[in-house]
This record gives C-alpha cells, structure tokens and sequence, in this order.
C-alpha cells in the first residue's frame, strides 16, 4: 500500500498555489479559502501519517513511508521522501503553521492573489527540506525556500523592508552557497547522495578536510538557525516581516537549520561534530545569554520575540551539541515547542499591532481592559516561553538542560549547561516585563475603542494553545517518536 | 557526393533560405513573410540535425568537418536561438524600416558560420566559419545605424580582428611545431612525441594560449571582454541577444573540441591549459558580477552577467583540464550549463525586447512598477533572472549543481568555493531588477503588451527553464550522448 502521502503533504500546497495562481480574477474570498482548503488538506495527510507512523521497536533508525524515484541519474539523484521520528514533529509543525498562518491573513488586502501564492510556496519548500532524502533534492527545496520570503518581506512587509529582504537574502545564500559547496564534496568523497545512507559512513578521509567539510555544511545551517555570531539578519527579517511570514519564519524556517544539523553534520560526521562540540556549545551558550540580555533592552514587541527567538536557538544549538541522546531529543523537542509557542507570539504580537497601530512597548499600556482574550493567550504564550510547567516550552527545555548536563561524551557539559540556564531567569524577566507592560499597568484613553480578537482569530490562537498544552501535559505524544528518531544518531556518537 | 549534402544539409537548408529571403525581400512588399521564411528554414534544418542524430561520428569534407552528436546538439542549439530570436524580432525590425530582409539573411547567415564551426575539425576551417559568422554579426551589431550602434559595430569589428590575428598566430605557431592543422593529427603528434622534447617546446605552449585568448573573445572571458558591455548595448537588442548565447555556445564548443581532442594527451598539456582556464574562470565571473552590481542600464547588466557566467562555464572547462580522460559528467554538465543559459538568457532577452521596445529605454529605473503594468512579461523576465542565479525551480539551479558537481569531483574545490560566493553576488544585481518590477511605484498606468510570437518565444524559454528544472533527466541524457564523443 503506497499512496505516496508525503508527496501529497509536499504538493497539495502546490495545487492550492496552481488553482490560485490560474483561476482568472479571483476574488479575495475565492483566494483565502483555496488557500485554507491546500494548507488544511495537507495538514490532514500529516496528521495521517502521524496515526499512521510506525512506533514499533523494529522501526527505529528505518525511514517511513519511504518514496523513491530516480530522478537526475547522471548524478544518481533521487526523488527520494521518507518521514523518521526526527522529521516527523518538524513536519507536523510546519502543515500545522501553514492553516494558521492563512488565518491570520484571513485580512489581508494588497494583493491578496500573489500573497497565498508565496505563502503556500513557502509551505512545500519548507516541508520539502524536512521529508527530503536525497542531498539535491534538499539543497532544491532548500533555495526554493528563499524566493517567496523575499518577497513576503518586501512586498508585504512594513519600515526598513527592502534592507530586511536584502538581508536576508544574502545571509541565506551565503549559507546555501557554501552549503552547497560542502554537498558537492560529499558527493564526491562518498559517491552518494543519500541522506539515510550517509548517517555514519565510514569516510576513509583525514581530518582536515572532513573538518572542512563540517564547517561548509554546518555554515548553512548556522546562518539559518541562527547561531549567535550569524543572528543579525532574523531580528531585521522578523520586524519586518508581515505576521504570517514571521510565524512560519520563527516556527519552521529556522528549525531548517536545527535539523540540517542533526541530519547531516552530526549524523554524517559524528566523530567531527564530538572535536568541535565545545566550540558549538560556547557559542550556544553566547547565544543563549547574549539573545537574552539584548531581548530585555528592546521595546518593539516584534523585534524582543525576535531576539528572544535568538536566545531560545541556543537551547537547541546546545541540546544538538551536547550530542546524547535525552540532549538531542530535547533539542527536536525544543525546535517543536518554540515553533509553536514562538509562532502563537508573533500572531498575538501581530494582533495587538493590528488593533492598536503600534508595536512600541512606550506607547502601549493596560491593553488587558479592551482586549480580554488576546491578553489571556498572549500571557499563555509568553508563560510557555518562559518554560512554565504544564506548557511545551518546560518539557522541552528541561529534557534539553537535563540532557546536556549529564551528557558523558564532552567534557565541561555541566558548566555550558548552567550558563545557558541563567537564559530560563533572563526569559522570565524580559518576558514578565513585556506582558506587564503591554497589557497592565494604567489603560490609556487611546485605547478606549479598539476590539478584542474576532472568530477567525480566536480559532487560530487557539489552536496553538492547544497544542502548547497538549504537548506539555502528555509530552509521550511527541516524544517517543522523536526518541525513536534520535536513537541511531546518539549511537553513532556513543552517547 | 551524395553524403557531403547529407552531412551539410542543415547548412545548406539555412543558406537556401536565406537567399530567398534577399530575393522575397527584393520584390515582395509584404514583409511579414521574412521571419516565417527564417523560421521555417530553421525548423527544417533542425529537423536534418535531428535525422543525422544518432549516426556515428563521421568525417567528410578531406576531414576538413565532422557530423557527430557534440556539433549536431550545438547545431540545434544554435537554430533554436535563431528561431526565437527571429521570433523576438518580430516587432523589432520595424526599426530597420526598409532592410528587414537583410537582417534576417545576416541572422541566418552567421548562424551557417556558427554551425560550421561547431562541426569543424581543422583549424582552418575552424578559423574561416568563425569569419563567415563574425562577418554577418558585424553588420548585424551596427544595424540600428545609429551613433551608438555604429560604434558598436566598430568596436566589435577592430577588437574582433584583433582576436582573429591573435587566434591564426596561434594556429600557425601549433602547425609550426606539429605540422598538422588536423585536430586528431596534433593529437597523435603530441601522443608520439617524447615528452621531455614536447616540454622543451614552448613555443608550441604559446600557440595554445594564444587560440585559448582568441577564443576567449568569442565567449567573453577576462581579459578579452572588454567588448562586451559597450556592443551589449549598442546593438539592436534581438542581435545582443543572439549574440550572448548562440556566439557564446558555439565559441565554448569548438574550444572544447579543440582542447579536448587536440590538446586532451598527453596528461601534462591538458593540466596546463586547465589551470590557466582555472585561473580565468575565477577572474571572469568575478569581474562580471562585482562590475554588474553597478550598473544602471538592463542591457549592459545581462553583458557583465553574461561575462559571469562564461566564467560558470569555465569552470566546466577548467575541470576538463584536471580530468581523467573519462569524466563524462564534467563534459555532460558543460553542455547541460550551455544548454541552461542559452534559454535562460534567450528568455530574459525576449522579455527586455518586449518592455524595452514599447517604453523606449533600457534603464532599469524605467521598469519600475512593469509587474503591474505588463505581470506576465515581468513574470517571464523574473523567472529567468531566477535561473540565472541559479534558484530553484528552474534549470539554472540543476545546471550550477552539475557543473560544478563536475569540478569538486576534480579537486577544483577553490573555484567551486569562489564560484558559489559569486552567484551570491549575482542574486544582488538580478534581484535588484525583480525589485525594480515588482516593488516600486511605475512611471506611467500605460500597460505594456507583447506581439504573439513574443508571447510565443518567451513561453517556449521559460516553460522549458521550469521544466528542466524539475524534471532535469532527459534533457541531461541529451548533453551526456552528445559529450560521448570525447570518451565514455
């Protein structure tokens, strides 16, 4: 029984993105529910294979719903799909955040045709990188990724625009082009391009150039993650940014860098990835602190989730490097819940700014009178994000700290591990400030008029919510499957 | 006698049809004939290259040509750029009020040249179809007749005869040494002689840097380039076009025949000659793409991005010097690369006759807001500019990965390296004009609409861009049985 279910995750975006784009003069309507209909059928197909998954002992380290087709034969290039425990949340998350990220455009008005286009193109891309096993075919929804955030950034964006999608225009592709560099030469050292092979094959090579080799793969995914010295371009991207392209931006994008990591830099070079650990974890640590303490002086509420988001990357950087198996579960772990917990901030942060015109902590004050909800959930929100427990964020951050501290396979893991902990105090902090901030403190007259969310806002922060507390109250839901995908890459390694 | 027609039927066809041209022209006032002449000529002889596809590689002509698959893809691929750029043309010609016939029998008849000199395997026929096509593209570059197009035409001209002397210097110096202007003969020449009385033979070095510079003319290489921006510009847009793909696969294709099949044994000459197109590769796209960021007018922005991707392509070239004799996949990804621009480019050519010729100007200020006056024309132009950074989803993307696949795989990891930073260089200047279309405010509310065989031309380029792109196999396959004369 194949029904190719991945394709159909993969490319229903691109139906929905086809009937838009050929339908003649579509009405706005007639646009956001084809989009709705593409993202939410692909959703369903997700869901499917998340019932459908395999949790059985027997699965683990093997690739599900496996589709291979060859497709470029000069470089033996496959169309090759297949879903593990590690792509599988990432994946979810990614159909998840393509619904909600159509309702919150339910309102959009410039150009609405060409604005789903890019979102659901967005969509594919993105959920090409998770689902796919072959090194070309990657690196090709790895690129495709860039043309529609552009253009989300620049058309749709708002302030310094057009430097924001410059920015990240150039960031990205200085990544992809060494990223690019370093598969080549993975092709060339070991004579394939897949993925699943790759994962801890022996490479008769001395360690200079699989160092380099390391660093031109682990560049891309730095860049993209971010890792603190490469951060600057997600603040500007994310200010900037319409709110559905910072949601997927936050919730999805970035764990394209999480993942590439683990996928490939960790579990192609393991012995590599445990020499250069330390220099990771240093710069997670940096990270964790440096995103922290920048967070708290901010007052635009899109740019502190954004720093704040920078911050929270350590964790993962750290989990992933601290490279056993509790530190990188609770990395994937970390990379879900910040991408549902950070994607329900920017929708909330989008809200407030929808209704109130500004996004300037100075200007904003005691909103919690006008607008009951949105104070409830954002408070949900900021809360899981400080790593309340009953929340995704706790789960996640403390499998990661857990693991990391008590990992055996690098030396000074509990001293990395605690430095990043003061990030957990520094969140409370800036988070706390903001909410206090923005929602209490003395309401002002200007205020007096504007509304609370509306039904299609209320339906799609609540989703987040739902699964913000799902997953904390019964992390098993997630966490059995990740560990099932983590399992064989934590053997390469040892740990 | 009958075989010397076969093999030469594609050529004979196109100069058939462009002597009826000049003689319809002549006594016919109906104009509109002329391109559907032109194009079926083309169409008729690419159906002769397709019939000899497939043969095996034979001689004719005292060994003067070859028909093998290496020449009979350039040749298609040639004839596919004149078809749409007489297709591109159609509204164009106006301009030449009167001489329309004689523009299309130019187009046609250095496109005869070109073919030739894809199929030559002597250097003197070598060098005489690379005059018969320079001849016709000299006037074809100063057709305006304007002062722009006049200087033009005369720069492209003297620097042309320039790099023609330089090249039959270095012709005569090779003969002068091995006695032979046959490619194989020098071939088996270089393979008998002792190899410590070859490296006393400077001379004989000399020769193949001096054909490698004449023919770095022809493709644009640094330090040869100098002409490109000047005539880019100064040339009717359909001739810029042409002459950025049709004039640039057929100079890398004989280069690759002459290196490749002259010059390919013994191993330390063809290490040599890979290192200096290593070096220039890494100098041309450099310049290309640091000077393009710049500039201000399309045309002379698709000459420097042209000049950089002549240096992708040689990277290719480069990587043929460093390999085994049996590297398919560097001469298959040359071919593919070849293949990739010559649509991408045609594409973006077309797209710029069509906006440029209705708002009168080339400057890219002037495309401000064209995604709402023209969407689909800036739709094509986007598309190509796309491939040409080498994006998915289109077949710049595939090409760049192939290629350069080919030279990782020859220890070229530096250029590669050097490569890939330049393409994210490219994607500034390229965006900047997707910018310029989509993002600010436009001049007028006029539309801009395109002529049919425009629309034609420009859907035929990007649905195959998109489609080679995505599905890159059969079109790989071609390139690879075409590069199977130069070995497995």
């Amino acid at each position: 029984m194949n029904l190719n279910l991945l394709s159909w995750i993969i490319f229903l975006p691109v139906i929905g993105l086809l009937v838009i784009a050929l339908i003649p003069r579509p009405g706005q309507r007639t646009v956001k529910w084809i989009a709705l209909a593409a993202t939410l059928a692909s959703f369903l197909v997700s869901l499917a294979v998340f019932l459908m998954f395999d949790r059985s002992a027997a699965a683990v380290g093997h690739m599900q719903f496996e589709e291979k087709v060859l497709w470029i034969p000069a470089v033996n290039s496959f169309y090759h799909l297949g879903v593990d425990g590690l792509s599988l949340p990432l994946m979810i998350l990614m159909t998840f955040l393509g619904v909600v990220s159509v309702l919150i455009s339910w309102k959009i008005q410039l150009r609405p045709q060409q604005y789903f286009i890019w979102i659901l193109l967005l969509e594919t891309s993105i959920l090409g990188v998770f689902l796919s096993l072959d090194l070309v075919l990657f690196f090709l929804f790895w690129e495709l990724e860039l043309i529609p955030m552009f253009f989300l950034i620049i058309i749709w964006g708002s302030g310094r625009k057009e430097y924001a999608a410059y920015k990240y225009l150039i960031y990205t592709l200085v990544g992809s082009a060494f990223m690019l560099a370093g598969i080549l030469s993975t092709y060339f050292i070991t004579k394939t391009l897949d993925i699943t092979a790759l994962a801890g094959i022996e490479i008769g090579s001395s360690f200079i150039p699989l160092s380099a080799l390391f660093f031109l793969l682990t560049i891309g995914f730095a860049i993209k993650l971010p890792v603190f010295p490469f951060h600057t371009w997600l603040p500007d991207a994310h200010t900037n940014a319409p709110t559905a392209a910072s949601v997927i931006l936050a919730g999805a994008l970035l764990k394209m860098g999480g993942y590439g990591m683990i996928r490939l830099s960790v579990s192609m070079l393991p012995q590599i990835a445990v020499y250069f650990a330390p220099v990771m974890c240093t710069l997670a640590v940096v990270g964790v602190v440096y995103g922290a303490a920048v967070t708290l002086r901010q007052t635009d509420l899109k740019r502190l989730i954004a720093y704040s988001s920078v911050s929270h990357m350590g964790y993962v950087l750290l989990g992933i490097f601290a490279l056993n198996q509790v530190s990188l579960a609770g990395a994937s772990l970390q990379m879900f819940s910040h991408g549902v917990i950070t994607g329900l901030l920017f929708a909330m942060v989008g809200l407030v700014y929808d209704k109130t015109h500004t996004r300037d902590l100075n200007n904003l004050s005691g909103l919690a009178r006008q607008m009951p909800v949105i104070t409830v959930v954002f408070s949900i929100a900021g809360l899981a994000s400080l790593g309340l427990p009953g929340t995704a964020g706790f789960v996640a951050e403390f499998i990661t700290f857990a693991g990391a501290f008590s990992s055996t396979v690098i030396a000074g893991m509990p001293v990395f591990t605690l430095i990043a902990v003061t990030g957990v105090v520094l969140t409370a902090g800036y988070i706390l400030w903001m909410l206090q901030r923005v929602f209490y403190g003395y309401p002002l007259d200007k205020y007096n008029g504007v509304g609370d969310a509306d039904t299609v806002e209320k339906i799609s922060t609540f989703a987040f919510v739902v699964v913000i507390m799902l997953v904390g109250i019964y992390p098993a839901v997630l966490t059995d499957i990740i560990n099932m995908g983590v399992a064989p890459i934590a053997k390469l390694i040892g740990g | 006698m009958m075989d010397l027609f076969k093999y030469t039927a594609p050529e004979i066809t196109v100069l058939a049809f462009a002597l009826v041209i000049v003689l319809v022209d002549l006594f016919s006032s109906r104009k509109g004939v002329l391109p559907l002449l032109a194009v079926v000529g083309a169409l008729i002889a690419s159906g002769f290259c397709v019939m000899l596809w497939g043969g095996a590689g034979s001689e004719s002509f005292y060994k003067m040509i070859t028909i093998d698959q290496f020449g009979l893809f350039f040749k298609l691929l040639i004839l596919a750029a004149v078809i749409l750029v007489v297709l591109a043309s159609y509204k164009y010609v106006l301009k030449f009020d009167k001489f329309q016939g004689e523009y299309y029998a130019l187009l046609l008849l250095s496109s005869i040249g070109l073919m030739l000199l894809v199929s030559s395997v002597n250097l003197i026929t070598i060098y005489l179809s690379l005059e018969l096509s320079s001849i016709s593209l000299y006037a074809l570059v100063s057709f305006l007749k304007d002062k722009q197009s006049s200087e033009a035409g005369l720069k492209y001209l003297i620097l042309g005869a320039v790099a023609s002397a330089v090249l039959l210097y270095g012709m005569a110096l090779v003969f002068g040494m091995t006695g032979s202007t046959c490619l194989t003969c020098i071939s088996d020449f270089l393979k008998a002689a002792p190899a410590n009385e070859l490296l006393s033979m400077p001379v004989l070095l000399t020769g193949l840097i001096l054909v490698i510079a004449g023919f770095g003319f022809k493709i644009a290489s640094v330090p040869f380039q100098m002409w490109v921006p000047d005539v880019y510009e100064g040339a009717p847009t359909p001739v810029t076009a042409y002459l950025s793909v049709a004039s640039k696969a057929a100079g890398f294709a004989v280069i690759t025949r002459i290196l490749l099949t002259a010059f390919g044994v013994p191993t330390w000459i063809h290490f040599e000659w890979g290192v200096i197109i290593a070096v220039l590769a890494a100098l041309t796209m450099t310049f290309g793409n640091l000077v393009a960021v710049v500039q201000t007018n399309i045309k002379r922005l698709l000459g420097y991005s042209s000049i950089a991707q002549a240096g992708y392509l040689m990277v290719g070239l480069a990587a043929m010097g460093m390999a085994a004799q049996s590297d398919a996949v560097v001469r298959s990804g040359l071919l593919f690369f070849l293949f990739s621009y010559t649509l991408t480019n045609l594409g973006a050519f077309i797209a710029i006759i069509a906006i440029s010729n209705r708002i009168n100007s080339d400057m890219i200020d002037d495309y401000a807001g064209m995604g709402k006056r023209a969407p689909l024309l800036a739709l094509g132009l986007t598309l190509c500019l796309v491939s040409l950074t080498g994006l998915p989803p289109t077949a710049g993307l595939i090409a760049k990965i192939y290629i350069f696949s080919g030279a990782v795989n020859q220890g070229l990891i530096w250029l590669v390296i050097i490569a890939v930073i330049n393409s994210v260089i490219s994607a500034y200047y390229y965006f900047k004009v997707v910018k310029a279309m989509w993002l600010a405010e436009p001049k007028s509310d006029e539309k801009v609409a395109a002529s049919w065989p425009e629309w034609l031309a420009l859907a035929f380029c990007c649905i195959v861009v998109v489609i080679a792109g995505v599905v890159p196999g059969i079109f790989i396959a071609f390139a690879q049985s075409a590069a199977k004369i130069f070995g497995a």
